[in-house]
């Protein structure tokens, strides 16, 4: 069952009299439980690529069909919901909001879903979250209480904590070292287990050798995919 | 969201930076706070002169002499000596409105003696026994004059607390003599203290005798002048009083009479006091006594008229208003002050949304909207002026209450300005946090989780 479906998207950046065209007719689907890594150098594309995914960019043209809903051209409300609702997100610099304690940061997004759920609701979600991701005693610590790889657990517990098909982590490991990069890792590979998409970006091969697919984005195309190690035709 | 969860959030962001917060909120703070006293202190001094006002006499109304024009100058209210003890009369027998009504002639810079003790009373007035009716004034001592001592000429005197105080020690003084320009005046009543008037006069500081033994053996006839440019019906004084059979003048010999022109002389009073018979009949009055003055005093349909009314109601509003006036400047500063204040907050709240540039963009990405966004620093701001309103609102009273305290001025509180004042604070936090919360909104996600 296919979650993600591009169909030749384009992007170009109009800045002034030079367009800049940055995706040149992407093509791609992928399915549901995969785990999938984006890669490439800087300025290929790739996080433009990611950014259109993730709903926070809009292609030039092109469909992009996520869960079967063309949200590309969604009004921005519809695509707010959908990142609430279906996406997760992981960044590089955690983002986690300063002098607010972990537990606060995971249940932020809760705050802007509709079906309103209780404060305590709320708590207990957000508290099963980080339970989830190991950090049950760090419930209500600041982030500058907290080590870098904890901070990137508890990003990683706001992302899971409204429950999204699909998890986008864009070079979630930039910021850590090899072990809690490892450590880090390895929770992706177990959330994919339990059926979780997890799209990565990153130009790291090691990092890259985690997922079981990977997509190789050169100067705005896909140039090569692998599949389980295996080339495949794109 | 919902607008609970959202002030609470609200709390959470400002309480990260509290002495910011505080310091962001203070032109509110100064601003309510002044809106605050300053309405107090307003309503407490307007609250004053009406109660003043009152004490003076309700629904009382003044007949004043008008003004002279010598050479088209006009010389001022009382140059001329248009009112007679007559006028006051018709006005009675005539004027179906009024209630009261007394003549009042009105001496000053005498000196009263007692013993060795010289006193100049502020004010000495001759009236008839209603004029304390009317004036709301009571005999604390003693008796009023009657109107048999009004029309005797009696010398008799009723005087105000502070003249029992200076001249007599606090010694009842009833039955006292007292001598004001040698003539002996005996003390018959004492008034009740009134205190100092509106404008800060001691209204105690007063002899009050019959109006007829003021004009006539104090102050001497006022008599009106034949270089005034309106005549009056004139009224000799043997005329006004057949029964004493005083000669004013050395009776003039037949052959003099026919060849020199008899020179109008009457008695002229200085004011008429009246009431009218209930408060809501005030303007009636004025119609009525307007009426018939001009009819006596033989106004032409296109002359002045040659006196004024005035009543108790029109120098309240004038003096309120005058208080108003000052009330409303001070408001209009005070409320300069909330705009520079509100200016202070849409700063800071600029460059809150700048630091929390990331932050903005991270909620965004996970599902925050526009509206959530704007929402959010909107209702931060005027969280931020609400509890500046409200520190504003105890501080503004506090310094009433001190007003108060020290300077003794009186004040009373108004639930209105309190109400207003929270209004205004939201509003300000509202506009002032617009364009700051706008700008928010308009934030690109990916700009803004990119920004360092």
């Amino acid at each position: 069952m296919k979650l993600i479906e591009l169909k030749d998207i384009t992007k170009t950046y109009f800045l002034g009299e030079i367009d800049v065209p940055v995706l040149k007719g992407i093509t791609l689907s992928i399915d549901k439980g995969e785990y999938v890594a984006l890669m490439g150098a800087s300025g290929s594309g790739k996080s433009t690529l990611m950014n259109i995914l993730g709903c926070l960019d809009r292609q030039t043209t092109g469909d992009y069909l996520l869960d079967g809903e063309e949200v590309g051209r969604a009004s921005g409300d519809r695509r707010a919901l959908v990142r609430n609702q279906k996406i997760g997100f992981v960044f590089q610099s955690f983002n986690l909001l300063p002098r607010t304690t972990a537990l606060e940061n995971v249940i932020m997004p809760l705050s802007y879903t509709a079906g309103n759920l209780s404060r305590r609701e709320c708590r207990e979600r957000g508290i099963a979250m980080l339970r989830r991701v190991g950090l049950s005693d760090r419930i209500y610590h600041y982030p500058s209480q907290l080590s870098g790889g904890q901070q990137q657990r508890v990003a990683i517990a706001r992302a899971l904590v409204n429950r999204p098909p699909v998890l986008f982590a864009d070079e979630p490991t930039g910021n850590l070292d090899s072990k809690t990069s490892e450590e880090v890792m390895q929770m992706f590979s177990e959330l994919n287990a339990e059926g979780i998409t997890v799209i990565l970006v990153t130009h790291s091969v090691e990092i890259a050798n985690f997922a079981k697919r990977s997509i190789h984005v050169q100067d705005g195309r896909i140039v090569s995919g692998t599949y389980e190690g295996k080339a495949v035709q794109s | 969201m919902t607008v609970f969860s959202t002030i609470h959030v609200a709390f959470k962001a400002l309480l990260r930076n509290p002495t910011r917060a505080l310091l962001t909120t203070l032109g509110i703070v100064i601003g309510i706070a002044a809106v605050i006293t300053m309405m107090e202190i307003g309503n407490g001094s307007s609250q004053s002169i009406k109660s003043s006002i009152e004490k003076m006499g309700a629904n009382t109304i003044l007949v004043l002499p008008g003004a002279s024009r010598r050479g088209g100058v006009s010389q001022g209210s009382g140059s001329r000596m248009t009112l007679t003890p007559e006028d006051c009369e018709a006005i009675l027998r005539e004027c179906t409105t009024v209630g009261r009504a007394v003549p009042v002639v009105n001496g000053q810079g005498y000196q009263a003696i007692s013993g060795n003790i010289n006193y100049a009373p502020r004010q000495i007035s001759g009236s008839a026994p209603d004029f304390l009716e009317i004036r709301n004034w009571e005999i604390e001592e003693g008796r009023n004059f009657t109107e048999r001592e009004v029309e005797a000429r009696s010398r008799v005197c009723l005087v105000g607390s502070t003249i029992v105080r200076e001249v007599f020690g606090g010694r009842s003084p009833i039955d006292s003599e007292l001598r004001i320009k040698d003539t002996a005046f005996k003390v018959i009543g004492v008034l009740k203290s009134k205190g100092a008037n509106m404008m800060g006069a001691d209204e105690d500081d007063i002899i009050i005798a019959p109006w007829t033994t003021v004009r006539l053996r104090l102050t001497g006839l006022k008599t009106g002048t034949a270089t005034d440019t309106t005549s009056i019906a004139a009224t000799s004084p043997s005329d006004l009083y057949p029964a004493e059979g005083i000669a004013f003048y050395p009776e003039p010999t037949e052959n003099a009479e026919t060849d020199t022109l008899l020179v109008p002389k009457f008695i002229q009073v200085d004011m008429i006091l009246m009431t009218a018979v209930s408060p809501d009949k005030v303007g009636d009055v004025e119609e009525e006594v307007t009426a018939l003055l001009r009819e006596r005093h033989r106004l032409k349909a296109d002359e002045e008229n040659d006196f004024h009314i005035r009543n108790s109601a029109e120098f309240m509003k004038m003096l309120t208003g005058t208080s108003a006036v000052m009330t409303n400047l001070l408001l209009g500063v005070a409320l300069i002050s909330l705009i520079v204040g509100g200016v202070g907050i849409m700063n800071i709240m600029l460059v809150s949304v700048t630091e929390r540039t990331r932050e903005i963009g991270l909620r965004m990405a996970v599902g925050a909207r526009s509206r959530d966004i704007l929402q959010q620093f909107l209702i931060e701001s005027m969280v931020l002026c609400l509890v500046g309103g409200v520190v504003g609102i105890l501080l503004g009273h506090g310094s009433a209450l001190l007003v108060q305290k020290y300077l003794n001025w009186p004040i009373i509180s108004s639930p209105e300005a309190v109400v207003a004042a929270v209004v205004v604070s939201a509003a300000v936090g509202v506009v002032f946090g617009f364009y700051p919360a706008w700008k928010a909104s308009r934030l690109d996600p990916i700009e803004a989780l990119r920004y360092e």
